[in-house]
């Protein structure tokens, strides 16, 4: 499904990676690891299409990304560090707001359910400003769950979650690893999948799948 | 592709609304400068006459140099700027969507209240009739020019002072046309080339600048 070629990324003169081949197909999950600056970020990023390698390239169905960009991002998601959620609008609007990107028009009632199973139940009308940084990084777990895609990119996911919340993480990604969807993640804290799982190690140019 | 444009152009009116004190900003700055003025200089209607364009023009400009930072900087802080950038829908749109937004919170307010700051400055009738049109046609070239400086210079810290740099140079004609516009309506002379050319501009600007705002965006998410 996605395959990336040779990829080398170049951060401040220095070299992160270089020769970086691998390939994820259908429901499959795959944990990038590494230290503190290895460039776990910058490939998720360059897998995104955010971010320009120096060499290779990222396929998708066979195809470059640059080149389908648009089928590419209908089956893709993204979460990264960053909250994406507005301090002025509330709960269903940052969520609906995140959808509108996706041209994904929901029910109300559709969207609350989702809310619900992340534990934001109640909270639909409460301003982003008075939220958690947990409650915030649930809301994006909401919008996950809604984006319709088949490969979720997540970086860091369980940063600011609380124990529910890494435990929902994790059945999340299980159940849509179940669903055909394949998933890639970094992430510092032990995360417990209860599936087969494969890896990209990342550090001093030297990776062993 | 249309329904994009409106839900961002929504969202964006939606979280100004929430946040009224910055949307006044502009405003008052135009207010404050075109009123000062006068108090500065001798107020004899002559003389108010012959700054009235360039004072109004001006002050018009810098309120909307003052708020490009508005434009990319929450989105690209809050990180709901990749979300834009990895949208199936074409950049373009959601860039054009936003500038659409910023217009309507600055640049429209400040034609709306122009006339009033035209007759303080005891411009005559006809005049304001043309500092109305000439700035309806030029405050949308500064905000979709602005887009292209602040997408270039939103990831850069206190990237105030580049932006004007870089972005300052391509207001100038917008400035020199705007102004002179109503100077020449003032004569009685007919304002048409004027206008036409801010008309030009206008297109011109509509068709290239989201096309320059989302590759310069592309730009900047890569680094």
């Amino acid at each position: 499904m996605l395959e990336a070629q040779s990829l080398e990324c170049v951060r401040d003169d220095r070299l992160l990676f270089s020769g970086l081949s691998f390939s994820v197909s259908d429901a499959e999950v795959m944990q990038i690891e590494g230290h503190n600056g290895s460039g776990k970020t910058s490939l998720l990023r360059i897998i995104c299409g955010l971010r320009q390698p120096e060499a290779g390239q990222v396929m998708w169905q066979g195809e470059s990304i640059k080149s389908n960009r648009e089928s590419y991002y209908e089956n893709m998601v993204y979460i990264g560090h960053l909250p994406c959620i507005k301090a002025d609008l509330t709960v269903l609007e940052n969520v609906r707001s995140l959808l509108d990107t996706r041209s994904l028009a929901l029910a109300n009632s559709i969207i609350e359910t989702a809310l619900e199973n992340v534990g934001l139940a109640s909270y639909e009308d409460v301003q982003g400003k008075a939220l958690s940084s947990g409650q915030r990084r649930r809301i994006l777990l909401a919008f996950l769950e809604l984006a319709q895609a088949k490969l979720w990119i997540l970086d860091e996911p369980l940063t600011a979650l609380d124990v529910q919340g890494v435990d929902l993480m994790e059945s999340m990604i299980l159940d849509h690893r179940q669903a055909g969807g394949s998933v890639i993640f970094t992430t510092h804290h032990g995360m417990q999948l209860d599936c087969e799982m494969r890896s990209v190690h990342l550090g001093h140019s030297n990776y062993q799948e | 592709m249309l329904k994009a444009y409106y839900y961002l152009l929504f969202r964006d009116l939606r979280l100004a609304l929430r946040n009224r004190h910055e949307l006044a900003n502009p405003l008052i700055f135009f207010v404050l400068v075109v009123t000062l003025f006068p108090l500065a200089v001798t107020p004899t209607p002559e003389t108010l006459q012959t700054m009235a364009p360039g004072v109004i023009w001006v002050s018009a400009l810098l309120a909307v140099l003052l708020s490009l930072d508005r434009l990319f900087k929450q989105d690209y802080e809050d990180g709901s700027l990749d979300q834009l950038m990895l949208s199936p829908n074409p950049l373009v749109i959601l860039v054009l969507a936003k500038v659409t937004a910023h217009w309507l919170l600055t640049g429209l307010p400040l034609v709306i209240i122009a006339p009033l700051l035209g007759l303080f400055m005891s411009l005559p009738m006809e005049a304001v009739i043309v500092l109305i049109y000439s700035l309806l046609l030029g405050t949308p070239v500064l905000s979709l020019i602005g887009a292209i400086g602040v997408s270039l210079t939103v990831a850069v810290n206190r990237g105030g002072v580049l932006l004007s740099l870089i972005i300052l140079p391509l207001y100038i004609p917008i400035l020199i046309f705007g102004a002179n516009a109503v100077d020449v309506a003032m004569a009685g002379l007919p304002v048409s080339g004027q206008l036409l050319f801010l008309g030009a501009v206008l297109a011109l600007s509509v068709s290239l600048a989201p096309l320059a705002t989302s590759v310069a965006l592309r730009i900047t998410a890569s680094r």
